[in-house]
């Protein structure tokens, strides 16, 4: 099979998975795992084998993989639509391949396959635990999620959506697999949709990722009405890019591909969850944990950030677009990490830090440091469904605790509830652990240090000077907040009973993180700076000679400079000493100094636009619309239009309808044909000879016409 | 030879009489007698055309010879009509079979 083939071919796998369990194998849950794993495992597959290809390809930006087919006619030209892998495509599909495959495997577990059915469960509930009797005594264990194959459906088109977007060498299939996306991230988040909290967060999610939507396909469609195309092949050509630059379009001064360029950004400060577009991210957190792993790490919010790198050529040709690009990812790094120290829910954390994370690489692709952004965006996929799936594991050990005292008070995500687990759960502490530190930036090992140094460094070196600053500040944060949840969460003494109680997770969920644990050593590796001290030149840096090839102008590696290196190793130990020590002798979140009503509650973005955009909204509809419009103006001209019909209508009849059609024209001309009827009726006698005697009569008569007047 | 116009006042003489049988008669058979009158006058206009025409077209006697055939299956079910009426109602008098007046 040709590459080109087999790329067609990975994203199936999937959504037939989905249609397989949602049309057939509902009822079997063993069956619509496997069906679900299997797909997976199948694109997984198909993406390596492509990776690998890739591998072998000498300047594969010049000639990526690629193919395509005309679609739909549109006048003269055909919307063409394909799939393309290009150097940056092939890193891309590394990561949501392993990280897709590594969540549905985790899901199984997470959902408690095997588990016996719930006492009190039912449908759009997270599972509440089942009572089973061993040996004379009755005990409680969890029980398995009611709706285990759906869970799997919505995941198979989550993940047909991902491979989708990376795959497509189009905007069009692109927004395609984006929409998807949303639509999945809305059925997952509001999985549980009996709680309210998570049909809010469903809506919430949609909504606000719909504001940056719309825009972008703003974007797309001034694109194609300048350029008359949508295929990346064809818009990153010199002659276009050229045209693009130079038309003005018209708004604040800017040429048309900065126009374009800010539209498009504005669908990733939705999808990626930046400022101001930043609010439904945490609240994502509703839905169950591997998909807030997907949705975070994996999939959706890395999808807003490929868009940009996607578009870079583009993006990067206005500087003022870029300006804002940047500033948007910097502010957001630092604004959300800011929040993320003041948050107990051990996946609010993880929620802030990866919107925190995403504006790092927002604002290195702001400064144009193309290969560190996509460097980062990959290291941080692994790194961070590592830390979104272990979370799920600390808070199903949790739950167990919960199951076994019967306490339901006790939250099994707050962090203040945990402590100790170490013990309890190695294979979690350990791989969170890494995790974690990659997060921080630990120096040399983790790959998180690689990719955010990188970041760094390039905006030292470019001169972005108060980028540099913001993001350091930022990377201190992190590595204090990181620092942080694992003190609270896994060192010191367990703080409840619960925590006491916890308990390991079993295989199916353990594996994937160890697995992800090792990706987020390993994979900085390869893109370790040549002029590193010491070990620089080592291992060659692949990762920027092949993801840079992606671009036309292949950029220069970066000289070495000592002050960028300082500030990342300073923030990311400084960071995490002081994390450990500040938080190993809290106990409880009173002793908390850094709970700031402030950063506690968001900068209470959400009480601001629920004034601002909600209850405006809300008045609008039930006042102004309902109430003004509907019951007064349009309801009131329906009470005048609708007597004065009355009336003309009883007129019409009174005066015209009942006398002149009626009594005229239908009693009229019934009465006539009455009246004839009758007389003429005496003619039929039923006697046949005098009816001959009358056609003979007529025969005669008209005879006797004829002969007179034709032939006389 | 005799002219032609004598075969048709022949003709027309015969077609008269099964007229005014058809009419004035009381009995349906005879009534049946007077159709088989007029058919048969018309046969002999029809060889008298053909004999004065052009001889050898024979339409004239072709002609003829179906309108025998036609005349013989009315006759055939004429009569049963009129047995069948006359066994339904006792009579064959035309002016009784009235049952189709309004």
């Amino acid at each position: 099979m040709t590459t080109e083939t087999l790329i067609w071919l990975i994203p199936l796998p999937p959504v037939l998975a989905f249609f397989l369990i949602v049309l057939l194998t509902n009822k079997n849950k063993a069956l619509s795992h496997t069906i679900g794993v299997g797909a997976a495992f199948l694109s997984w597959l198909g993406s390596m084998i492509v990776f690998v290809r890739a591998l072998g390809v000498e300047h594969l930006g010049e000639h990526p993989f690629e193919s395509w087919i005309p679609w739909l006619p549109t006048g003269d030209t055909w919307l063409e639509i394909g799939v393309l892998v290009d150097p940056t495509g092939a890193a891309v599909l590394f990561f949501v391949a392993w990280t897709i495959f590594m969540i549905f495997l985790y899901s199984v577990g997470y959902q408690n396959f095997g588990q016996p059915r719930g006492d009190h469960d039912h449908m759009g509930l997270p599972p509440h635990g089942a009572t089973v009797e061993e040996q004379g005594h009755r005990h409680v264990v969890p029980s398995v999620e009611p709706m285990y194959s759906r869970f799997f459906a919505f995941l198979g088109l989550f993940a047909f959506g991902m491979y989708v977007l990376v795959l497509s060498d189009n905007l069009l299939t692109f927004f395609v697999g984006w929409e998807i996306m949303g639509l999945c991230s809305y059925l997952l988040i509001g999985f549980w949709y009996a709680k309210e909290s998570a049909r809010n967060a469903a809506i919430k999610a949609f909504m606000t990722t719909r504001v940056g939507d719309v825009f972008m396909l703003l974007g797309i469609a001034y694109l194609y009405s300048a350029t008359g195309t949508l295929s990346f092949r064809e818009i990153f050509t010199e002659t276009i890019l050229h045209t693009l630059a130079t038309v003005p379009s018209g708004v604040l001064g800017l040429s048309a591909a900065g126009l374009i360029g800010l539209l498009l950004f504005i669908g990733t400060i939705g999808k990626s969850a930046q400022f101001p577009l930043h609010v439904w991210l945490p609240d994502a957190m509703e839905g169950p944990t591997p998909v807030s792993a997907m949705i975070h790490a994996a999939t959706m919010v890395s999808a807003g950030v490929y868009a940009v790198v996607r578009m870079f050529p583009l993006i990067s040709l206005d500087a003022q677009t870029m300006t804002i690009v940047a500033f948007i990812g910097a502010f957001t790094a630092i604004f959300s990490a800011t929040i993320a120290v003041a948050q107990n829910d051990i996946k609010r954390v993880l929620a802030y830090s990866t919107i925190s994370q995403l504006g790092f690489m927002i604002a290195a692709l702001g400064i144009g440091a193309y290969v560190a952004a996509v460097f980062h965006l990959i290291t941080h996929a692994f790194f961070k469904a590592l830390l979104f799936l272990g979370s799920g594991s600390v808070i199903h050990g949790m739950e167990h605790g919960v199951l076994h005292t019967g306490n339901h008070k006790v939250d099994p995500q707050d962090m203040f509830n945990m402590g100790g687990l170490r013990r309890k759960m190695p294979i979690t502490f350990w791989t969170f652990l890494i995790g974690g530190f990659a997060l921080s930036g630990f120096p040399i090992i983790t790959a998180g240090f690689w990719s955010k140094d990188e970041i760094l460094a390039d905006a030292f070196g470019h001169g972005h000077t108060a980028v540099f600053i913001t993001l350091a500040v930022a990377a201190f944060l992190t590595a204090f907040y990181t620092m942080r949840q694992i003190t609270l969460t896994f060192l010191g003494e367990p703080r409840t009973k619960e925590a006491e109680h916890a308990q390991e997770t079993p295989w199916t969920m353990t594996l994937p993180l160890v697995i992800l644990a090792f990706f987020a050593v390993t994979y900085g590796w390869v893109g370790i700076p040549e002029h590193f001290p010491l070990i620089g030149g080592l291992i060659p840096n692949w990762f920027h000679e092949f993801v840079g090839g992606t671009l036309a102008e292949h950029p220069e590696a970066l000289e070495f400079r000592w002050e960028p290196l300082a500030t990342s190793l300073f923030v990311a130990l400084g960071g995490l000493f002081f994390g450990w020590q500040v938080y190993r002798n809290v106990n409880s979140a009173a002793e908390d100094r850094l709970q700031i009503p402030l950063l506690k509650n968001k900068y209470y973005f959400d009480e601001i636009y629920d004034r601002v955009f909600v209850k405006p909204a809300i008045w609008l509809a039930e006042t102004f619309v309902s109430g003004w419009m509907d019951k007064g103006l349009i309801d009131g001209i329906l009470h005048v239009f609708g007597p004065v019909t009355d009336r003309l209508g009883s007129f019409i009849r009174n005066y015209f309808d009942l006398p002149v059609i009626n009594r005229f024209f239908g009693d009229g001309s019934a009465d006539v044909t009455y009246w004839f009827g009758g007389k003429l009726r005496a003619v039929q006698t039923g006697r046949i000879q005098q009816y001959l005697m009358f056609a003979l009569v007529v025969f005669i008569a008209v005879g006797a016409a004829l002969y007179f007047f034709l032939l006389a | 030879m005799v002219p032609l116009s004598w075969f048709l006042f022949l003709a027309a003489a015969l077609f008269s009489i099964g007229l005014f049988g058809v009419l004035s008669r009381r009995n349906a058979v005879a009534i049946l007698l007077g159709i088989e009158l007029m058919l048969n006058s018309v046969n002999i206009n029809l060889a008298a055309f053909w004999r004065y025409g052009n001889v050898l077209h024979m339409e004239g006697q072709v002609f003829a010879v179906i309108v025998f055939a036609v005349a013989a299956a009315e006759v055939a079910v004429g009569l049963a009509l009129v047995i069948s009426v006359y066994r339904k109602r006792n009579t064959v008098i035309a002016d009784d079979i009235d049952m189709m007046k309004w």
